[in-house]
């Protein structure tokens, strides 16, 4: 059966996409680097945007890897392998990080020890916000998100090999664990990266705001993916609408969660009225930013949310494609909205860096994933729920493909 | 016609879920329109078989939703700005954002309860008579076997010809359901 092969030998043409992707990629980031010595601040400001964006991709489908291990279910088998190959291109992501490290002093203002030792609440958060326990701390979140990926990956090869009906059990109780591991440091990593841009600023529901931000961007581009496998062999006849029926409303669900998650944080600012909270909105909502915010409302929520209310919408690859894809811009913007606004408080400034460079990282991200993908099977066969998922789906295409033949 | 008035049709006994699905096929193939098809556990094929039509529920729903919605946040935009207008923190009296919550909460409250009513209305439950209980082995459709009725209301029903169609389909027995 031409499941067994790797998606190497199943889609021939991945080999040239990856080739293009990363030649594309890597062009672009020469060329932003032209911006990297015109604007450093820019070029770091744009760049934080880009790897938000796409570590979120790469660390929402860990989460939601592990999530599917633990609840099971058909949504989950079809597109465990994009999951997988998506994890395997964190250390390509830990790499990435070094640029943000290297220029965390024009990053972040509580770097520069001056401003610090004029500032009361700034000298008492210099024992959390300092450089080397800063260093520290993302070596410590990159550790855990690459050992959870190391070894739920090394698990899963070793299941498509030994059938070894006892690795699923282990999977899940690393997962269990993995979940936790992950709900707690990404809390940190994005107080740490992206909250502290406005030190004197906090927000308690910061953490789980960017953590539904990345389930939402890493189901956005599986669904893309998906969309792809679904029309070409082996999977076109075993990716049905069922399957983007229970995606779609996976995305609905995150939508959802993204907007309550949004609105408390404003609901609870705005009802408090206090002067260091304010300020985080009042240089965005009383400025040109404030065009942002809108757009966000409308596109991050209002217009997703209607149309992915219509099941024939929901089931329809053509159109989930194009909602997908339109979160996966709207969540660009998100970031954008998290991140430039502290940069530029007078208002609306847009850099051509904000766009070539997500799109060159989105490339290379791109890029490594085909490669990830070409080296396994398309589908995970040994996973305990795969028959229930999918066995009378095959049984079907297998009739029809015969049917076909005679 | 050789239909009797007092016929509401005929059932059709199978003893797996698979047969009864490709019999469900079948009869919508053979042009067969009035039919049902009972099953212990929910089969998800099977709506599509039997060519159940598009419920008008998910409209009833997206109704009751928009009304609580509207409805939700009139309410407090009348208390607060019009029959109790009281000044809170210097906040403006149509404090939108703190309308949210209760908005929300009064979508999904009219939402969920057009989704129970309108499934009730449009299923006709609680029935407290339905004809294929005259079938003694009817009862086991909530263990064990699967049942497929073409109702006597379609126009292609005829007593004689729709059995010995039935029949072809490998049921364990075919019945005639008493009105």
């Amino acid at each position: 059966m031409v499941l067994t092969n790797t998606a190497d030998v199943a889609i021939p043409e991945l080999a040239g996409y990856q080739r293009r992707l990363l030649i594309g990629g890597a062009v672009g980031m020469i060329a932003s680097l032209a911006g990297l010595f015109m604007e450093p601040t820019q070029f770091l400001q744009s760049y934080l945007m880009a790897y938000m964006l796409w570590l979120g991709v790469t660390l929402g489908c860990l989460a939601l890897g592990m999530v599917h291990q633990l609840s099971g279910g058909g949504w989950g088998v079809v597109i465990r392998r994009p999951i997988g190959a998506a994890t395997r291109v964190l250390p390509v992501m830990t790499g990435l990080f070094l640029p943000i490290a290297f220029g965390m002093f024009r990053l972040y203002s509580w770097t520069n020890l001056d401003l610090v030792a004029h500032d009361e609440a700034l000298r008492h958060k210099h024992l959390y916000l300092n450089a080397p326990f800063f260093l520290a701390r993302a070596a410590f979140y990159f550790l855990v998100w690459n050992t959870l990926t190391y070894f739920l990956n090394a698990w899963s090869l070793e299941q498509d090999t030994t059938a070894e009906p006892g690795l699923a059990r282990r999977m899940q109780k690393l997962s269990a664990a993995g979940l936790l591991g992950y709900g707690l440091t990404i809390t940190f990593a994005s107080f740490d990266w992206l909250m502290s841009l406005e030190p004197h600023w906090f927000s308690t529901i910061y953490g789980v705001l960017i953590m539904g931000g990345q389930a939402l961007s890493a189901l956005a581009v599986l669904i893309v993916v998906l969309v792809w496998l679904s029309r070409r062999a082996p999977l076109d006849k075993i990716v049905v609408a069922a399957h983007f029926h229970d995606l779609g409303n996976l995305m609905l669900a995150f939508i959802m969660l993204w907007a309550y998650f949004s609105f408390s944080q404003y609901l609870i600012i705005w009802s408090g009225n206090l002067p260091t909270e304010i300020a985080w909105y009042l240089h965005r909502l009383q400025t040109g930013w404030r065009a942002v915010g809108v757009t966000l409302i409308l596109f991050h929520f209002v217009v997703p949310f209607l149309l992915l209310l219509s099941r024939a919408m929901k089931r329809e690859p053509r159109t989930i494609v194009v909602v997908a894809g339109g979160i996966l811009v709207a969540r660009l913007v998100d970031l954008f909205w998290l991140i430039a606004p502290e940069f530029h408080h007078a208002g609306i400034s847009v850099s051509w860096l904000d766009v070539v460079l997500p799109v060159s990282l989105g490339a290379i991200w791109l890029g490594c994933f085909i490669g990830q993908l070409r080296g396994r099977a398309i589908l995970p066969l040994h996973d305990p729920g795969f028959d229930e998922a999918l066995g009378r789906i095959l049984e079907k295409a297998k009739a029809e493909r015969s049917a076909a033949a005679h | 016609m050789k239909t009797s008035p007092a016929v509401f049709g005929l059932i059709a006994e199978f003893e797996d879920p698979t047969s009864l699905v490709s019999a469900a096929h079948q009869a919508h193939d053979a042009g067969y329109r009035r039919m049902d098809a009972y099953s212990p556990f929910p089969i998800e094929e099977l709506h599509e078989a039997i060519g159940a039509r598009h419920t008008r529920l998910p409209l009833i729903v997206l109704i009751g939703g928009v009304c609580g919605c509207i409805g939700g946040f009139a309410l407090q935009y009348w208390a607060s700005t019009i029959v109790y207008p009281i000044n809170v923190a210097g906040k403006p009296l149509n404090s939108w954002p703190a309308f949210i919550p209760v908005t929300f909460e009064c979508t999904i409250l009219v939402a969920a309860l057009s989704a129970v009513l309108g499934m009730l209305a449009l299923n006709g439950l609680p029935m407290p008579y339905h004809p294929v209980f005259n079938v003694p082995r009817f009862a086991l459709a909530s263990r064990n076997r699967f049942f497929l009725c073409i109702e006597a209301k379609d126009p292609q029903f005829d007593l004689e010809s729709t059995r010995r169609f039935l029949e072809t389909l490998n049921p364990r027995e075919v019945t005639t359901v008493a009105d």
